[in-house]
């Protein structure tokens, strides 16, 4: 069946007014004012140390969460999919929890854990410092990107079946070779996606860390956090543009190292 | 000698037997078919015997050694799936040399190996390709092929041409009988299919719910046939008196003779060579005989016409078989 000529027109219309309006504009016009003045105007503006602080704590917390995200997530899924054991249901539940709670009251539940009146709160006397510090942001960050490996590789993993794992054992592969060289390289489709998603996410990451972080410039601040900041705190909104742009360059270049990492694993 | 031994081998699936203190002995490069109906037990002997299932009791021995305890990883078997169990994320070659890659076997040996493997399963030219790039016999092969790569004591294959088309499969049946021939390797076959048992086997087990009904060369099975499950499950039946008989060993005739039964033909189908008289009896039990295409045309039946039947053989009985005069 063919969509006549003028129907197909004003689909196609639609869908592009309606990206142009929801997302292109958007990102075009942050993009424009980091610009309007020069390259020179927001190469300051994304080199003053509190933006280059903020540049080292958002990567730190990526290289601290991706990979802990890959391994727990992993594992849970296998467990998840392979596993008979009893409680399937509840772990099933917890891994959706940061999915059904706000990340505010995740922030606001760690203060009450780690905070000085909390719980391990008598860490802080010995002078470890967990809120208002970074290891605080990446518990939060942590809660929040769980569930994304897991319920990214776990239908991945249901579809392959066991079959190739068992095919490998009878070849002599122990559990180790079998996960390393066929479970692993058959889920790096499901896993890359995951990453991906957790990437984007503990870059973009605001309702839980800021609660969880000093909201002081060039001390423990993000960059989504130096955003925010710079946008309503500081009064200067050029310097927001830009630390928004350098977030979206940092996500861009995640996603293009995801994506060449899949073609060499594909290739390989 | 014998290559694998059962032991009293039981396996719950919580109340259900799908093991009942079976008990087998496959000998040193023979080709043993496990057959039953679906659900007989067939899968989970075989995964027993691998190791890919525990069994709730009893032990498995391999080439004399008790393996019962020991992992899949650890007995020197090769095990085919139904439905192949390639890896998908490796080539044909990367498939095949898995197992030696394992075993760290010199790169220029492993090399040489999958070449000859593949030539053997004729698979010589796909080396390069992905299994997403085979066909489904191809792909079967290509699985053989990888099981023989580490020279198991014993090959495993779990009703291997299950999942192809009906020609595939008489071909593929045909080459597995070949390549024992060559190999050697004790084999031993999951099918429910008694043509294929008979075709390729050179010893058959019978199962049914979880016991061994028979074991036996095909034609002693066919011939002698332990019981009526074991002779209704190898070949067709006809029930004459209570009793079960080969459809070819029923003797038509036109005239009451000894022991012979009253039966209405019911149909006459022409099959080339063999022609098939479907009949009724007076309890209304359908029945059908078989016969050559020279006896029926003597015999000249028509539907609805009265006969006699009574278990023989026509070339024994050509005068009971002969029109009354
Ligand atoms: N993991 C399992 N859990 C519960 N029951 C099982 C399991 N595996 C097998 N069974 C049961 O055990 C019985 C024997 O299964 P098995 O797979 O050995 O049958 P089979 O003879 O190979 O049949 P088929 O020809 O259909 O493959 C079946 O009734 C099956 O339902
Ligand atoms: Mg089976």
């Amino acid at each position: 069946m063919r969509v006549s000529r003028l129907p197909q027109l004003t689909l196609r219309t639609i869908a592009l007014t309606y990206l142009t309006v929801l997302l292109l504009i958007p990102v075009g016009l942050i993009l424009y004012r980091t610009f309007e003045h020069g390259i020179g105007a927001f190469w300051d503006s994304a080199t003053t140390p509190a933006s280059l602080h903020a540049i080292q704590v958002t990567l730190t917390i990526v290289a601290i969460v991706v990979p802990l995200n890959v391994i727990f997530g992993v594992f849970t899924a296998l467990a998840l999919v392979r596993g008979r054991f009893r409680g399937r249901g509840i772990v099933q539940a917890i891994v959706d929890l940061p999915f059904a709670v706000s990340p505010v009251i995740v922030g606001a539940s760690l203060v009450l854990l780690w905070g000085v009146h909390g719980w391990f709160g008598g860490l802080a006397e010995h002078g470890i410092k967990i809120i208002f510090s970074l290891p605080g942001m990446v518990l939060a960050t942590i809660f929040v990107t769980l569930p994304f490996v897991v319920r990214e590789v776990e239908p991945v993993l249901h579809e392959i079946g066991n079959e190739q794992e068992q095919a490998a054992s009878t070849l002599g592969a122990s559990a180790w070779q079998t996960f390393w060289r066929i479970t692993l390289p058959s889920i790096r489709w499901g896993l890359a996606y995951g990453v991906v998603l957790t990437v984007a996410r503990a870059l973009g990451e605001f309702g839980a860390v800021s609660i969880v972080s000093t909201g002081v410039s060039g001390d423990s601040e993000t960059l989504t956090l130096l955003v925010a900041n710079r946008f309503d705190a500081s009064f200067n909104p050029f310097g927001s543009y830009a630390a928004a742009t350098v977030l979206m360059g940092l996500a861009l270049v995640a996603l293009l190292l995801m994506t060449l990492f899949e073609r060499k694993g594909r290739r390989a | 000698m014998t290559a694998i031994s059962a032991i009293d081998v039981n396996k719950h699936y919580g109340d259900f037997a799908a093991l009942d203190n079976v008990s087998i002995e496959i000998p040193d490069g023979s080709l043993t078919a496990l057959l039953g109906p679906s659900g007989s037990g067939k899968s989970t002997l075989l995964r027993v015997i691998s190791g890919l299932e525990v069994p709730d009791t009893g032990r498995v021995l391999i080439a004399g050694e008790d393996v019962t305890a020991l992992t899949p990883q650890k007995r020197g078997i090769g095990f085919v799936f139904q439905h192949y169990a390639a890896f998908k994320h490796m080539t044909v070659r990367d498939n095949v040399a898995f197992g030696l890659k394992i075993r760290k076997r010199p790169k220029a040996e492993i090399s040489a190996r999958v070449d000859e493997l593949l030539e053997i399963v004729g698979l010589a030219g796909f080396q390069r390709r992905y299994p997403s790039q085979l066909s489904g016999g191809q792909r079967q092969r290509m699985a053989l092929a990888r099981a023989l790569a580490v020279e198991p004591k014993v090959l495993l294959l779990d009703e291997p041409f299950g999942a192809l088309d009906a020609k595939v499969r008489e071909d593929l049946r045909t080459w597995l009988r070949r390549l024992h021939d060559e190999v050697h390797v004790t084999t031993v076959l999951v099918t429910h299919d008694q043509e294929e048992a008979m075709d390729v086997a050179d010893r058959i087990a019978v199962l049914n719910a979880g016991r061994i009904e028979q074991i036996g060369s095909p034609r002693e099975l066919y011939e002698e046939p332990a019981n009526d499950f074991v002779m209704s499950f190898l070949g067709p039946v006809a029930t004459l008196g209570g009793k079960l008989v080969r459809p070819h060993d029923l003797v038509v005739s036109l005239r009451q003779i000894e022991d012979a039964v009253p039966v209405t033909v019911e149909r006459v189908v022409h099959l080339g060579f063999e022609v098939r008289i479907s009949l009724r009896d007076a309890d209304g039990e359908e029945l059908s005989a078989q016969t050559t295409r020279g006896e029926a045309a003597r015999l000249d039946l028509s539907e609805g016409q009265q006969v006699f039947v009574r278990p023989g053989h026509p070339a024994f009985d050509a005068d009971v078989a002969a029109p009354a005069a």
